[in-house]
């Protein structure tokens, strides 16, 4: 269960992002984790109303963009889906190959509420 | 704070932000900001702070990462055995709880650090780099750093290492690749131990084994090894002296390495043009 400390340190990184931003709260985080980044995204989701507790974050809502293993192989230059522990080139086979897409765990961006439009509503 | 990595991924990825800058309004009228950055931005940045230390003091430091009894602590007895008279090793051990490992190194006259990370099921870079006030680094070659047994999270995280070693023990089975690819991936070198069992657990093929690790597209050796003789550690321990020539030249180039597979957060802060 590495995730929730994983997910503490999302809230770490969002509530400095609010500050910068001098923004108020959080609407929205939106996260792009592959396969291969050893981070399990239903983990993840069940982290996050404890480490978010508190935090400026608190009561946002957490969307996670899962992302496809691609590989592209070095011999046949093809670029193809793969499976985490079959990373292998789909056209030719030839086990060479570099990955393309699969391995995030990005923090891709933050829907800050903002003051102003606190007021209006 | 951390003069020689310049991580400010914000700016280094600012073209793959879309046009028109970072800030841009969602439908509901919150401000969204573009960040696209690891989420272990902060763990990512005291690993590199890691790393340069290791680097300066001109030290080689290799993560091990395997499954708990894969014998992972009596690999490094047996190594330092071999080769204490050549290098000063150093020790950082990690595990749930217990002071076991630390005094097992230290009885070789070795020092050693003992992380009880209490219900942590990983070490991260500030555990290491807490760990590192304990040791003298001008008077270490290489610094092992023991990873709490553990086939899935210490994948995760980087703690500034410069190579990861993970170990299959044949009693594992030969498909543990297969099953836990993540932390096979990233491996610099594979080490198959216990293998003097071979004979009892036939079962174990250690060609399946290196099939399983190369339909990850890994590249790294793998090495077939026993600790019960110093002939069954001989590739192990020419690829630990490869490695600690290499280490040397890159320092005195100024020259600094990471493990050959970095997760994308790090491949990002690589890449970055600024």
């Amino acid at each position: 269960m590495h995730e929730l400390a994983i997910c503490q340190a999302l809230m770490d990184q969002v509530d400095q992002i609010v500050l910068e931003q001098h923004a108020t709260g959080v609407a929205k985080i939106i996260l792009q984790i592959g396969p291969l980044s050893g981070v399990e995204p239903h983990l993840l989701k069940q982290a996050f109303p404890l480490a978010s507790a508190g935090t400026l974050a608190e009561h946002s809502l957490l969307e996670i963009k899962p992302q496809a293993i691609e590989v592209e192989c070095s011999k046949c230059s093809q670029r193809t889906l793969a499976k985490p522990n079959r990373l292998v080139c789909g056209a030719c086979g030839d086990w060479k190959t570099r990955l393309i897409s699969g391995d995030e765990m990005l923090l891709e961006s933050v829907e800050l509420i903002c003051e102003e439009e606190m007021n209006h509503v | 704070m951390c003069d020689t990595c310049g991580c400010n991924i914000t700016d280094g990825n600012a073209h793959l932000v879309k046009p028109g800058g970072k800030l841009s309004l969602t439908a509901s009228g919150n401000e969204a900001v573009s960040v696209l950055r690891s989420l272990l931005h902060e763990n990512d940045h005291a690993a590199a702070h890691n790393r340069s230390h290791f680097d300066e003091h001109g030290v080689l430091a290799i993560n091990l990462m395997s499954s708990p009894g894969a014998g992972k602590t009596a690999l490094l007895e047996a190594t330092i055995q071999a080769l204490g008279d050549r290098y000063r090793f150093a020790v950082v051990e990690g595990d749930l709880e217990t002071e076991n490992d630390a005094e097992r190194i230290r009885r070789h006259g070795i020092p050693a650090v003992q992380i009880t990370t209490g219900s942590a099921c990983h070490l991260d870079a500030h555990m290491v780099h807490d760990a590192l006030h304990e040791l003298n680094l001008d008077d270490i070659d290489v610094l092992f750093i023991e990873n709490v047994g553990n086939l899935v999270c210490p994948a995760s995280f980087d703690l500034g290492q410069h190579l990861n070693v993970t170990l299959l023990s044949v009693p594992e089975g030969d498909d543990k690749p297969a099953k836990y690819p993540v932390i096979f991936r990233v491996a610099d070198l594979v080490l198959l131990t216990k293998a003097d069992l071979l004979p009892v657990l036939d079962d174990f093929s250690p060609e399946k084994a290196e099939q399983n690790l190369r339909n990850l597209a890994s590249e790294a050796p793998l090495y077939t090894v026993t600790v019960k003789s110093v002939l069954a550690l001989e590739s192990w321990l020419n690829w630990l002296k490869a490695e600690v020539k290499a280490q040397r030249a890159r320092v005195a180039k100024g020259e600094t390495s990471q493990p050959a597979i970095q997760p994308e957060g790090a491949a990002l802060h690589e890449s970055s043009p600024l």
